[in-house]
């Protein structure tokens, strides 16, 4: 039984040019004390999926079906008050994308992440603050660190901040949505190994949103990728990426450079990602497919068992 | 960097600002110390008969006495605690309800955003004194009513500068993870967005205050504001008026003076403010 379990979830956001299907149907599921990998191109659904789980959608987006399983309750059935007391942050806590803008400029850091744990845990100022200070040793941070303002960080140790005030309540899960955009590559890396770490050392399950494949191989036990507000293919690391069987998993795969081995040359997948108030019918992926026939532009394609716990949703297999 | 060329003439030097902050902050300190014990300095008591009418400016008489044989010095010295303290009362009030007012429909946005604003723009496009007059005029005159009077023409200025900061705090990725955090909304605006108010309001309170100090003259001028025979700048003002013409200036110009000199000294001490608080102003 899985922890954290999604059954065709849909969210859409109703504007005014139409409905945009940024999430059309996806099922994943979280397995205690695993590493989840979501991949995709931007605008695939990935965040909007993530907020969706925490019912963070603000409108005109909605939340239109699907159940979000957490230990068997469905949190989309939950008040308001209830999801804002019991569900955030205190079982799901969220590393956000972009840590530059993720903490207010006006309040000490250490005061950020004391904010959670006097909310959900009761603990007096002093108290939550003496706690803010060893966590931000947990995420490498000298601890008299506390009282500065978040202009006084560097990015890579803002995101680090955001990641001790993600384990302020010690959370059952966290998402981490795209922790790492907007650092450079080595500061990218010291988070990542950070956030392996700490995922290892108190065997919290999590779900991390990339699109960065080599994260996702290096990080992840199971991987699911997203396109146009579906999940294409979903399976463990190793055997989506050994044996990827949807052809948007390996032009994902293609597209992207290897560090050791020959240089090859990256083949860019045609096209754009489509329209999602007019997706196309039938396979999503089929105007950019090279093996799209003539069922792909008018049947939806089901989600296959390909292998050993690995999933598709394509014609041709 | 022709753009900062451009913008040269409008800077203001740290000198200078720092000079108007200083003369700023120098009027208002001795208009408020004259609030508290104005009267104590006084020679004479306001409403004290003191000598034989309409003696012009003395030794004896600084400033003069009007026409019932008071000291006009005393007299304006001691209104300012009327104008002065009117005017506080009136731009704290209406600091509270713009700025809640602002907080609550620039967060929640919405239907009830869009009627506040109505409700408020319907206050602000009538010119303020005309509003006041007429508030005052409705409900008598007193220091209550002009305090009210002049709190609600001033509404709307401090409504519409907090919701618009408002807006665009409430927009950040902070704001986001607050709500992802668990936090109540009243939370948020409480700890999150107000503290981006602080600088905005010292501003907003002090150029108010020399809104608020002409309005209430205003009303006093037109026998709306504090009724005599309290010492108020406005009311004297009118008083003194039916004697300029027979060449009796003073009763007139001192209280003028004090009107004029209260203005600009909140005026100067906003002016000043804003280049001290506004990184943006300074480093120009």
């Amino acid at each position: 039984m899985p922890l954290l379990q999604v059954r065709d979830l849909a969210t859409y956001f109703f504007m005014k040019q139409g409905t945009v299907r940024a999430v059309d149907g996806i099922d994943l599921s979280l397995n205690s004390g695993h590493v989840l990998g979501v991949a995709g191109e931007s605008g695939s659904g990935k965040s909007t999926m993530a907020y969706s789980i925490m019912r963070l959608i603000p409108p005109p987006g909605r939340v239109i079906r699907g159940e979000v399983l957490l230990e068997g309750g469905d949190i989309l059935r939950l008040s308001d008050e209830q999801v804002r007391r019991d569900i955030r942050w205190k079982k799901i806590s969220l590393v956000f994308q972009g840590a530059m803008n993720a903490l207010n400029p006006l309040i000490t850091i250490g005061s950020q992440i004391a904010e959670p744990i006097i909310l959900h845990k009761g603990l007096g100022k002093r108290e939550a603050i003496e706690r803010a200070s060893e966590l931000l040793r947990s995420v490498g941070i000298d601890r008299r660190r506390v009282n500065n303002y978040p202009f006084e960080l560097s990015g890579g140790m803002k995101q680090r901040v955001m990641i001790a005030m993600a384990m302020a309540c010690d959370p059952e899960i966290i998402i981490a949505d795209e922790p790492t955009t907007a650092l450079d590559v080595v500061v990218a890396a010291g988070i990542m190994n950070l956030i392996k770490d700490l995922q290892t050392k108190t065997n919290l399950s999590m779900m991390l949103i990339t699109h960065d494949l080599s994260v996702i191989a290096q990080t992840c036990h199971e991987v699911a990728i997203m396109y146009a507000g579906k999940v294409v293919e979903s399976g463990s690391v190793l055997s989506v990426f050994e044996d990827a069987a949807h052809p948007y998993t390996t032009e994902l795969i293609g597209a992207f450079p290897s560090i050791r081995g020959a240089k090859k040359e990256l083949k860019a997948i045609k096209g754009n990602p489509p329209d999602l108030i007019e997706p196309p019918p039938g396979c999503r992926f089929h105007p950019r497919c090279r093996f799209a026939r003539e069922i792909c532009t008018s049947k939806e394609p089901e989600f296959n068992e390909v292998g050993n716990d690995h999933y598709a949703a394509c014609h041709l297999l | 960097m022709r753009f900062d060329s451009a913008l040269k003439q409008f800077r203001v030097s740290p000198m200078s600002a720092q000079v108007i902050t200083i003369a700023g902050l120098v009027i208002c300190s001795v208009l408020i110390t004259l609030v508290f014990i104005g009267e104590n300095l006084a020679p004479y008591g306001p409403q004290q008969m003191v000598a034989e009418i309409l003696l012009p400016p003395s030794s004896k008489h600084l400033m003069g006495t009007d026409e019932i044989g008071r000291d006009v010095f005393s007299r304006v010295i001691s209104g300012t605690k009327w104008s002065v303290s009117v005017s506080f009362i009136a731009v704290s009030m209406s600091m509270l309800v713009g700025t809640s007012l602002g907080a609550f429909s620039g967060y929640f946005g919405g239907g009830l955003d869009r009627v506040v604003m109505v409700g408020m723009d319907a206050v602000y496009i009538f010119p303020s004194f005309v509003l006041a007059v007429l508030i005052a005029a409705v409900m008598g005159a007193g220091i209550g009513t002009s305090s009210l009077a002049v709190a609600i023409v001033m509404i709307p200025t401090f409504y519409r500068v907090i919701r618009s900061i408002t807006l665009s705090i409430k927009e950040s990725g902070f704001i986001e993870g607050e709500r992802a955090i668990g936090a109540s909304s009243r939370y948020i605006i409480v700890n999150h967005i107000a503290p981006f108010y602080l600088s905005s309001l010292f501003v907003l309170i002090s150029l108010g205050a020399a809104q608020a100090i002409l309005i209430t003259s205003g009303l006093g001028f037109l026998g709306l504001g504090i009724p005599p025979p309290n010492p108020e700048w406005g009311t004297d003002l009118a008083a003194g008026r039916m004697f300029l013409m027979e060449g009796m200036w003073w009763l007139t110009l001192f209280p003028a003076i004090m009107i004029f000199l209260a203005v600009l000294g909140f005026n100067l001490l906003s002016e000043g403010l804003d280049a001290v608080l506004n990184p943006q102003i300074r480093k120009l």
